[in-house]
């Protein structure tokens, strides 16, 4: 499995920092004070309890929410928020806790549709397909024709993926969020609803993505069991609020860790 | 080399013939990325050259064995051919294979290296390393994953290759080394070691040579009028007899080119885009292609349904006959030809089979129904029947002369012999040199003049001069008369009907044939529905007299197929009953692969067998299940017993109803 070096060898430099971070919806403060950093090539995990901000985290890194305070510094340049499209053009590519395909295109075209941001070629030159745009267009199919080889989906190529079993749309959506070349994945909940055998090929899916194209992940997963494997490091958040970040084991036997998500005592021994 | 100077004898030098020959065409084919790659027989003779120069510079040489294992790709059979130029000597080693077993063959074919697919091979190998002291490199063709694994012992195959090519540019008499240790092969040399999976005990290693597998492979290419010309798909395991010589020897000998699918699951739409002439497959996945299509069609609209079940049901009537170039009215014709416009081939382009030739059946029984489903497209659907000890073709139906219920005539070159016992003999040129390390199961299997029992129990079909196989000669038994009682034979007969599940006939050492049924839920109960029929458990409509009256029809069939069969005449059933409960792989009664444990099965239902013997027209019985969550029952019923009607046994009509 995992290369027992790894860690060591993704002690990068930080790809992402994200400093005393903090937004609110009117009253409601979704993330208080939250400051950590993503580094060049690693596996990093945001846990946490339901409604502790994980996906509200994912959504400020990609430039969906403007928090209110803080800095994110991206890449060496500092911003306060951006757009999507922008984020996703910086190469911060996600995918959602419930999916987010074209239903009712073919597998080849959902993650063709990741390539959006690198065509060059104006509508007009697309449209009629030729000379250039024809190029560009065999240039992008390779490209994801080795996504679709390296996920191993080339049974689906041409099934619309409304018609795909779950486990496989999911696979899907991180082909199409590969297909844009990222320098972060931002995963939010990768193995929701999926059965045991789906999750393992998940697992190896993130960690050979990590390994073979060197892309540093960003997840959220409820799966304490997939979270310890995975990640290099891992942050924990409760109620807006960072309680812990540092490697599986660390977090495993944190107290702050346990109590957040066994409860208080209450006086009653455990 | 000139190719002339060369005995076409081994693999190795007839791919040096054809790259002289015919270098120009293509020879294999491998859909990546989406798209066909393909090499000709010039490029692949270079790709072949470079990894046997790569291997020997890893210290592979004559007389070695090696292991490949992984699912069907070019640079695998590049690798069989690129040993085998050194005169080393491949086994091929099923991929999905546990690891116990695959630790038995590679310690007992002594492998020296092996070439494997991927990471997953990889990793069961290295978990496996311990107790085979004996294995060195292990190259791989698949990157993926490796990035961070030990490479002392693990080889990119193009590194392989690189030190072929390097080796070849530093030292160009290395070119005249090679061609001269390829040449010092002959036919009576080992090619290969295939590992049969046998049903009892440790696999065997079957040893082929040369001349084995290039003599059959040539009789077949002959008998089907196989030339450079076609297109094949290959698909199943490369440890398996029937794809070496399809996928590999026929190909070397016939210079046709075989296509590598993506993925095993891209088969389907590969055949599609490739359009196979030949095609080779086991029932199952004839079955698996009707099914689908019937699904779909299920789903399709009216109007589409409607064309469908039409056009089928003509093709049912004049479809077989057309093919086998029978006489038909004009205006038959004339409607086939419309059918073939609207369903018929559409359909076989569906299935990848729009240019088929010759397509082969072979491994177990096919359903009737089923092959004459696909004959009535016109689709030349034949049967054969083969052995690893045989390198394949021991009979094979020639074209027009087809029976669903035959495996053919013996093969060119080919001798069949009926044993007392009714075991089926052969003898022929591809007969096995015998079983690796083991020469007592060799003369267990072949006799000291050479022929080699099967293991299966047949005759031969007075009517078509075909052979047919009934069972497994140690399951065939007598009846009390000494007429020849063959379960299996009876039960698959029974269980071709969608409404019997399971059969289990009973008679060895009794005066007559009597059998025990299970009926299928969902066919029957669907038929119940369609009638009226009502039913508040599967052992209420299992014991219904309507059923049984039903039952009884699809008994009478059988016994009067049975009465046009001079041997089977005598083995017709007497007397059956429908059993309350489904037998169970959980109950012992049907092993976990769902074959019927014919001896648990008499002695837990003896009451009912005492009752089908003792005359008695029902019987009490009270059994012991388990249900899924483990709990323990009991379960009785009285069941009826009924007489079967018998026919005299008759001489075989010349044409059988369809």
């Amino acid at each position: 499995m995992r290369a027992p070096s790894s860690a060591e060898v993704n002690v990068g430099e930080p790809l992402l920092s994200v400093e005393d971070v903090s937004l609110t919806f009117g009253g409601v403060r979704a993330l208080t004070g939250v400051s950590f950093d993503i580094r060049k090539g690693e596996i990093r995990a945001i846990i946490g309890p339901n409604g502790a901000g994980k996906t509200s985290m994912l959504n400020v890194i990609n430039g969906f929410y403007r928090p209110q305070a803080g800095r994110i510094t991206f890449k060496g340049e500092e911003r306060r928020s951006m757009r999507p499209f922008a984020a996703a053009r910086g190469g911060i590519a996600r995918t959602f806790q419930n999916l987010a395909l074209f239903r009712g295109m073919t597998t080849l075209d959902n993650i063709m549709a990741g390539r959006a941001l690198k065509m060059h070629r104006n509508f007009f030159w697309q449209l009629i397909r030729y000379g250039p745009a024809l190029q560009e267009e065999v240039e992008h199919r390779h490209r994801v024709e080795e996504i679709i080889d390296f996920l191993e989906i080339a049974a689906l190529r041409r099934i619309p993926v409304g018609r795909l079993a779950y486990g496989l749309q999911k696979r899907v959506e991180l082909g199409r969020a590969l297909a844009m070349e990222p320098d972060l994945l931002l995963l939010d909940e990768p193995m929701a609803g999926m059965n045991l055998e789906e999750k393992e090929d998940m697992s190896r899916f993130i960690l050979d993505v990590n390994q073979q194209y060197g892309t540093t992940i960003a997840l959220i997963e409820h799966d304490m069991g997939v979270v310890m494997d995975l990640s290099d490091r891992v942050v924990v958040l409760e109620y807006g609020r960072k309680i812990a970040d540092a490697t599986p084991d660390e977090v495993k036997r944190d107290k702050n860790v346990i109590r957040a998500y066994l409860g208080e005592p209450h006086g009653v021994s455990v | 080399m000139p190719s002339s100077d060369l005995a076409l004898d081994t693999l190795p030098k007839l791919l040096i013939h054809n790259a002289a020959t015919i270098g120009g065409r293509p020879a294999i084919r491998h859909k990546n990325l989406g798209i066909w790659q393909t090499w000709t027989w010039e490029e692949m003779l270079e790709e072949i050259r470079a990894f046997s120069l790569g291997l020997a510079e890893l210290g592979l040489k004559r007389g070695d064995h090696f292991a490949i294992i992984g699912s069907n790709r070019p640079r695998l059979y590049w690798a069989i051919c690129a040993g085998q130029a050194l005169g080393a000597v491949p086994v091929p080693i099923y991929s999905d294979a546990v690891a116990e077993e695959m630790a038995y063959v590679l310690a007992h074919a002594e492998v020296k290296l092996a070439v494997v697919e991927d990471q997953e091979q990889v990793d069961k190998i290295i978990a496996l390393s311990d107790r085979l002291p004996q294995l060195g490199r292990v190259i791989y063709d698949e990157p993926r994953g490796l990035k961070d694994y030990d490479h002392n012992r693990l080889i990119a195959f193009e590194d392989v290759q690189r030190l072929g090519r390097k080796k070849l540019a530093d030292d160009p008499a290395c070119l005249r080394q090679w061609q001269a240790e390829l040449a010092k092969g002959k036919g009576s040399d080992i090619a290969i070691i295939l590992y049969t999976s046998g049903t009892t005990g440790r696999s065997k290693g079957v040893m082929l040579t040369y001349a084995n597998a290039i003599v059959s492979a040539r009789n077949a290419n002959a008998f089907d009028h196989l030339g450079a010309d076609e297109e094949v798909i290959a698909y199943l395991p490369m440890a398996w007899i029937g794809d070496h010589i399809f996928s590999y020897v026929q190909s070397y000998a016939a210079g046709y080119c075989v296509s590598c699918p993506e993925t095993p699951d891209t088969v389907l739409e590969d055949r599609r885009e490739i359009g196979t002439t030949y095609a080779f497959a086991p029932p199952r996945v004839y079955e698996n292609l009707l099914t689908l299509t019937m699904v779909r069609m299920a789903d399709a609209g009216a109007l589409k349904r409607r064309m469908f079940d039409y056009f089928i049901g003509f093709a049912r009537r004049w479809g077989e006959k057309i093919l086998n170039g029978e006489k038909v009215p004009l205006t038959a014709r004339l409607m086939y030809r419309l059918g073939d416009l609207f369903v018929y081939g559409p359909l076989k382009n569906r299935f990848g089979l729009s240019r088929i030739r010759v397509a082969y059946t072979a491994g177990e029984a096919i359903g009737p129904e089923i092959f004459r489903f696909y004959r009535s497209l016109g689709i030349n659907l034949k049967q054969l029947y083969g052995q690893t000890e045989a390198s394949v073709y021991v009979t094979a139906q020639p074209d027009g002369e087809i029976d669903a219920e035959t495996v053919g005539k013996a093969s060119p070159d080919v001798e069949i012999r009926i044993a007392d016992s009714g075991e089926v003999l052969f003898r022929s040129p591809g007969v096995f040199v015998g079983y690796y390390k083991d020469p007592e199961k060799t003369a267990e299997v072949r006799t000291p003049d050479g022929w080699v029992r099967t293991g299966d129990a047949g005759f031969i079909d007075p009517k078509t001069g075909h052979l047919k196989i009934i069972d497994r000669a140690k399951d065939v038994g007598r009846l009390k008369d000494g007429t020849l009682f063959a379960p299996k034979y009876i039960e698959n007969k029974l269980k071709f009907y969608p409404n019997i599940r399971e059969a289990v006939a009973l008679g060895a050492g009794r005066d007559f044939v009597s059998v025990m049924l299970n009926i299928d839920l969902t066919a029957v109960g669907s038929w119940a529905e369609r009638n009226n029929v009502v039913y508040g458990s599967y052992q209420e409509l299992a014991g219904h007299p309507l059923v049984y009256d039903m039952i009884a029809e699809h008994i009478d069939e059988v016994n009067r197929s049975l009465a046009e069969e001079e041997v089977m005449a005598g083995a017709q059933i007497r007397r059956f009953l429908v059993l309350h409960k489904e037998l169970d792989p959980d109950d012992g009664e049907l092993t976990r692969t769902q074959k019927i444990r014919r001896g648990f099965i008499g002695e837990r239902y003896a009451p009912l067998v005492e009752a089908l013997y003792g005359g008695a027209t029902s019987a009490q019985i009270s059994t012991n299940v388990t249900f899924e969550d483990g709990r323990q029952g009991t379960v009785s019923a009285l069941i009826a017993v009924r007489d079967a009607k018998t026919y005299p046994a008759r001489p075989a009509k010349l044409e059988r109803a369809a």
